[in-house]
């Protein structure tokens, strides 16, 4: 028999709560009077703004530039004009200079001129990705063109695209991959030239059927070098380590990069955006993002433009229902709790949960039950890790626990039953021993 | 723009598995309901009133200390279920001053001064009853004979526990058999349901009697079948995993089938097997205390060496040593070494190198 391919040591399986949206087709979202379209949407050093106050700009026009190493270019996503340039504060508490940009009237159309990618070399390939502004879309927002430029000493074997969707609720990558499959997977071969990538995996978790099935077929009328492979329904399976380990069977070693055995992964959203950069010259500025939760009175799929804010989304969305408790940004297992409906969102956003209201668990002291360390994927002991944080070891945490390993999954603290802040104690935990 | 109502911002993950300290402390409580009402039909209503002392003073010395620190930790169910263990681990016939010197010691000194919950380096419930054995060591070695075996009984052996049996002829220098063979010699009765179950299965009938509980003992230790039932659950509920009861079991089992003949002047090999698995409150011990979640060690594989140890140590004492309380003491010990084994015995790190390189899957 076949196993299931999956990670061995750790996970948790949240329930999946995808049925709020699942079935919600991508709809465009209504464009909204005004965008706020930050500088800083990706890792690395913030954009340099191009534009000034009262300035016009083009839908798609570049009008932040990137700087330094790790960054990458912002994109107009309407015809409008700068209205100011503040300063704002994202969902992930990232703080950084944005244009506010009053959206004109009057949009030009869309002219699809396809170009045939296959006739490009692989540099154009990889500059047209930097030109075009596209970041990771799994969330991270690491700048796509550093990460496929590939060190000479190094060999990409395999190209893995990331569909596994694995935070509960988040329906976007699946809704993707039914809809506009073959443009993502398309996407895949164009990033799979760039890398010089010998093969291509796409990793699905097994919740979706469907999405496997659809993708299978593409692959067979389009006779693809590309394989589908479905995957345990288990968190963090979309993490590049875990899927890696699950599709190839190689284990990235701490602070290396999946370059490193190899492998570079890429979201299948990233893909698709890869796909309209290089295809139709098609800068990323709007993304598909899941707006769903208890909290929302009619849950979708939006592809909105990059800097809508989150009061538009909510309001198209009918709103919110009941007692809601929290908004996030991102999945819940790793996304971020906001409060001002006015933050808007980023290359990054993935989704906007609004939970509803729990009932306040009581914590206890640390009662040594071990779950954490059956939970967590990595093979760290999170007990250990706090309780020398709490007590400001970070020294010790970091050099002899590892702390620096902590992906911030949420495992841990999702099966903790004294409900300790696991995961909140290890972010401080990194920033003060960073400072030391 | 409309009133914005207010949110909530905390740190991700912004799920929980609704699992509880409380719960848990409840569930292994409720895990142990089974044994102890067989114990209270076995050894009468007497071992009801015992129970609840154990219960009470236990929360009860907890809910005084936290008027101390000016906090109510009763309801997290960690002193009740301290208090349970107590009460099962005494002998049926114990004066009432007993169970509560023992819970006052277990919540008092084992719990609360090194910090309360979670702080502990010995198990509370363990300790209380290693302090009173030492203690009042007659009134703890008093057993009374269950009721299924109360009728066949002769007078000379009322109330003796069969490990206890054999301690008393070992050293009387009766050496040579196992303790089954020595059992019949004297003429200690068997049920007559097991003595059935025998002639149909061929397992000694004194083997089955110990697993279905009749047989002296502490009033929760006694039926293996009802205490294995209870890890079970906790088993299935992932309140406990299998490092601990299996090897602590295997291992104590192993030694006591291979050495365990030794002190009873028979050879190599000549020892029992799964009797030993099933007396004197080993089972109890693995499934119930071993497992204790503060005083055994987070990791799996830290759990296996816990495991093993007790199953050393329990053999070594039940085997040469001349005192009982193997399993307690054992079990103590090794949780003196947990944070050690804590601090040496880390899972493997993602994408260190492994024991045994597995050969790599093909994609």
């Amino acid at each position: 028999m076949h196993a299931v391919p999956t990670f061995r040591k750790g996970g948790v399986h949240p329930p999946d709560q995808k049925v709020f949206s699942r079935e919600q087709e991508i709809v465009r979202l209504p464009l909204p009077s005004e965008l706020v379209v930050a500088l800083s949407q990706h890792l690395g050093a913030p954009a340099k703004p191009l534009k000034a106050k009262g300035d016009a700009v083009e839908k798609g026009e570049k009008i932040g530039e990137s700087v330094g190493f790790i960054s990458a270019d912002v994109h107009s996503p309407v015809n409008g004009t700068i209205k100011e340039i503040k300063t704002v504060t994202l969902a992930n508490s990232v703080q950084c200079d944005a244009f506010v940009i009053s959206v004109d009237e009057k949009q030009p159309e869309d002219v699809p001129k396809p170009v045939d990618w296959k006739k490009l070399k692989k540099e154009e390939l990889l500059a047209s990705v930097k030109e075009h502004g596209i970041v990771g879309l799994g969330g991270a927002t690491f700048p796509t063109h550093v990460k496929y430029a590939v060190p000479r000493d190094k060999n990409v074997e395999y190209f893995l695209v990331n569909g596994a969707d694995c935070e509960p609720y988040l329906t976007c990558d699946y809704r993707l991959m039914l809809e506009k499959g073959k443009e993502a997977l398309e996407g895949a071969l164009i990033a799979a030239k760039i890398l010089e990538a010998k093969k291509i995996i796409v990793g699905v978790e097994l919740n979706k059927k469907d999405a496997i099935e659809h993708l299978k077929q593409i692959i067979s009328e389009e006779a693809w070098p590309i394989e589908v492979v479905g995957l345990k329904v288990k968190y963090p399976q979309g993490d590049e380590k875990q899927l890696l380990k699950a599709t190839i069977n190689r284990e990235i070693p701490s602070g290396k990069l999946p370059i490193d055995v190899g492998a570079v992964v890429s979201n299948i959203g990233t893909c698709y955006a890869i796909y309209e950069a290089i295809v139709y010259k098609k800068p990323l500025y709007e993304r598909i993002i899941s707006v769903t939760g208890e909290g929302i009175v009619n849950p979708k799929n939006i592809l909105a433009p990059i800097g809508t804010k989150v009061s538009d989304l909510l309001e198209f969305c009918g709103g919110l229902q009941g007692e809601v408790e929290k908004l996030i940004s991102g999945g819940p297992m790793m996304g971020f709790a906001f409060f001002d409906t006015e933050t808007p969102i980023t290359k990054g956003s993935d989704g906007i949960l609004a939970l509803a209201a729990k009932k306040k668990a009581r914590q206890t002291p640390c009662i040594s039950c071990g779950k954490c360390v059956d939970a967590c994927p990595i093979g760290l002991v999170p007990t250990l890790m706090y309780k020398q944080i709490t007590n400001h070891n970070y020294e010790v945490a970091m050099n002899s626990l590892s702390l620096m390993d902590c992906k911030e999954c949420g495992c841990c603290s999702y099966v903790c039953p004294a409900h300790l802040p696991l995961v909140h104690t290890f972010k401080t935990g990194k920033k003060m021993g960073r400072k030391k | 723009m409309t009133e914005q109502p207010l949110m909530t911002v905390s740190s991700s993950p912004h799920l929980h598995d609704g699992s509880s300290t409380a719960n848990i402390m409840w569930h292994v409580s409720l895990s142990l309901v089974p044994a102890a009402l067989w114990g209270i039909y076995v050894f009468g209503l007497y071992s009801l009133v015992i129970i609840l002392v154990s219960i009470v003073s236990a929360a009860l010395t907890e809910f005084l200390l936290g008027k101390i620190g000016k906090e109510c930790t009763i309801w997290d169910g960690s002193a009740v279920l301290t208090g349970f263990l107590v009460g099962l681990n005494m002998p049926p016939s114990i004066p009432l001053f007993i169970p509560i010197v023992a819970s006052f010691f277990a919540i008092f000194v084992a719990k609360w001064t090194f910090g309360g919950l979670g702080a502990n380096w010995a198990n509370p419930a363990l300790s209380g009853r290693v302090f009173v054995f030492f203690s009042f060591t007659t009134q703890m070695s008093t057993f009374t004979t269950p009721r299924t075996l109360l009728e066949a009984m002769p007078d000379t052996l009322s109330g003796a526990t069969p490990l206890g049996f054999m301690k008393t002829a070992v050293s009387g220098g009766s050496c040579g058999a196992t303790t089954n063979e020595l059992l019949s010699w004297v003429g200690y009765p068997a049920t007559p349901i097991a003595q059935k179950i025998s002639a149909v299965l061929g397992i000694n009938a004194y083997t089955i009697d110990t697993f279905l509980g009749n047989v002296a003992g502490s009033i929760g230790e006694v039926s293996a079948l009802l205490l294995l039932i209870g890890g079970i659950y906790l088993l299935i509920r992932r309140i406990i995993t299998w490092h601990i009861p299996v090897t602590y079991l295997l291992s104590s089992a192993l030694l006591s089938r291979v050495f365990g003949g030794l002190p009873l002047g028979l050879g190599i090999f000549q020892g029992t097997f799964f009797p030993s698995m099933l007396s004197g409150g080993l089972l109890f011990g693995a499934l119930f205390m071993a497992t204790d979640y503060v005083t055994s060690p987070v990791s799996s594989k830290g759990k296996i060496i816990f495991g093993i140890g007790c199953g050393f140590f329990t053999f070594l004492f039940r085997s040469f040593g001349s005192m009982p309380e193997a399993v307690s003491v054992s079990i103590l010990l090794m949780n003196i070494i947990t944070p050690t084994i804590d601090r040496y015995i880390r899972p493997r790190k993602f994408g260190e190198k492994k024991l045994f390189a597995r050969k790599e899957a093909v994609a």
